[in-house]
């Protein structure tokens, strides 16, 4: 059951990638991308991180996507079908191609493949993952995280300044 | 017991099924009769009659109007960007209605032996004894939300008018300032409860008679929660995205036939799922007298709340005039960001000296 449905979705998350690279119009790209971002959601949801997952739909799909889309629109991009970037595909395919070795080679020889450590998929399904999430973030990784908010502070106020002429 | 199909048995598959279709089919009726509803209750509150031809008293009118619009032309602006106009109501509509899988609408009731928790994305466990499911449940609907935005800003872009594409604008900034103050206003209702899952809220409210709501523990939060998803959907008050004296019809003037009809069916069906899901949160969900010991009460009470519910959205269409844009904004981010988060405080502050 699982594994075909993590088939169905990997489909689409491909399609939906391939999409993301081909279209000529900026604006159905987002659209593509928007839909890899729900996918990795979906794996997300698999993998038994519910938490991760709606972030990631809310965050990436939901926030920052829209943020992008708005861009497109008020930049008014033209499209341009005629022009080649010939050059530049052959560095991408070059460097493409090392990242999916490099990617296999860290899946197959690493321990990424072995669940080892004290949160394991029914530990997190009987606590929960949110309270786990919770749990760590405000625990063992709370200066980290508010150094985080910080620099995120820091960053909206920079985006206000040099937004805003008069304040 | 019984066939199993991959591991899980045959009545999982029948009662997922099952659930499915029994909520869908009673959303969709739902959003069509609440169209009409709203033309008699705004009717009669304007001493109008509404509707009165089609049938008894007009009751056969969303019927008529879902044929008309089916048989009408369907046109595409010639400079429009096709496929983002064509995909754009549907992006609207879908994540108004799978926002539904999540909400429980009943207690567990027992079918041939096999125990079915009246949610879609649920399950009991036979083992545990107990209900699960999906325990992110509210970041879910936040989540479906946040995408709804889409159908709205690419249908106003994708029509090049100039209209359209105000009013997308007016209504992506409208919706991404309201979810915050959405968001924010029902984290305290998570600090009394301590999970995001609704079967357990719901669970939680159960007892005294009615008297263990979080409405009576979070009355501002529910206040604003309901403002805020009016104004997340576009109702009136805020429903500056399609206001008919400034933008024609907002992003939806280019639209006609069944892709006009998508839109109107998104706006509805989020109605319903905004005003099931503060019925979930602050009104007790399914709760009411003998639900548990009679579990077909459940989907009772809950339809009755959300029906309330629904009227009151009505009922401040008909009452209210549209704010300003600029009344909006300020409403928005000046009172309810800060309000919601003085609430946080303040309920943090008293849990931890209870």
């Amino acid at each position: 059951m699982e594994t075909l449905f993590f088939l169905i979705i990997s489909l689409v998350a491909l399609i939906a990638a391939i999409l993301v690279v081909t279209c000529k119009n900026p604006i159905n790209s987002a659209l593509a991308l928007i839909m890899t971002f729900f996918c990795l959601a979906t794996y997300y949801v698999m993998l038994d991180a519910p938490f991760m997952a709606a972030v990631q739909v809310m965050v990436y799909a939901g926030a920052i996507m829209v943020l992008m889309v708005f861009t497109i629109m008020l930049l008014n991009i033209r499209v341009d079908a005629t022009k080649k970037h010939s050059h530049k595909l052959i560095v991408a395919s070059i460097i493409g191609f090392f990242t999916v070795i490099n990617l296999i080679v860290v899946i197959v020889k690493s321990r990424a493949a072995l669940p080892t450590g004290p949160f394991s998929g029914d530990m997190i399904k009987k606590i929960g993952h949110t309270e786990l999430v919770g749990r760590e973030i405000f625990t063992n990784f709370l200066l980290p995280f508010e150094v985080t908010s910080i620099l995120l502070l820091v960053a909206i106020i920079g985006a206000v300044i040099l937004a805003k002429k008069k304040i | 017991m019984g066939i199993e199909i991959l591991g899980l048995p045959l009545m999982y598959y029948i009662a997922m099924v099952a659930k499915v279709l029994v909520a869908f089919v009673f959303v969709l009726l739902t959003v069509a009769y609440a169209t009409y509803a709203e033309r008699k209750i705004i009717g009669h509150m304007q001493v109008r009659l509404g509707p009165m031809r089609t049938g008894w008293h007009g009751l056969l009118q969303p019927i008529a109007d879902g044929v008309k619009l089916f048989f009408k032309e369907e046109i595409v602006p010639s400079q429009a960007s096709t496929f983002a106009f064509l995909v754009a109501p549907l992006i609207a509509l879908i994540p108004a209605f799978i926002t539904f899988a999540v909400i429980p609408f009943g207690g567990v009731i027992e079918v041939a032996g096999y125990k079915i928790p009246l949610q879609i994305a649920a399950y009991y466990d036979t083992a545990a004894g107990q209900v699960f499911d999906v325990n992110v449940g509210v970041l879910y609907i936040l989540a479906m939300s946040s995408l709804g935005v889409y159908g709205i800003v690419l249908a106003g872009w994708a029509s090049n008018s100039k209209y359209s594409l105000m009013g997308g604008l007016r209504a992506s900034a409208q919706m991404i300032s309201y979810e915050l103050a959405a968001g924010l206003s029902i984290i305290a209702v998570f600090m009394l409860s301590g999970t995001l899952s609704l079967t357990k809220i719901v669970e939680l409210q159960s007892g005294f008679g009615g008297f263990e709501w979080y409405l009576f523990k979070q009355p501002l939060a529910a206040f604003m929660f309901f403002i805020c998803s009016l104004a997340e959907i576009n109702r009136t008050p805020f429903d500056l995205p399609e206001a008919e004296t400034e933008l024609v019809s907002g992003f939806c003037t280019e639209y006609s036939s069944m892709k006009y009809a998508m839109f109107f069916m998104a706006e509805y069906a989020n109605m319903v799922t905004v005003c099931a899901l503060t019925v979930t949160l602050f009104l007790g969900g399914w709760n009411g007298p003998m639900a548990v010991a009679i579990p077909l009460l459940g989907p009772v009470y809950f339809v009755a709340k959300v029906y309330f519910l629904m009227f009151v959205c009505m009922w401040i269409r008909a009452t209210l005039p549209r704010y300003r844009y600029d009344q909006l904004m300020h409403l928005g981010w000046k009172v309810f960001i800060p309000v919601a988060l003085v609430n946080i405080i303040v309920t943090g502050i008293i849990g931890y000296l209870i």
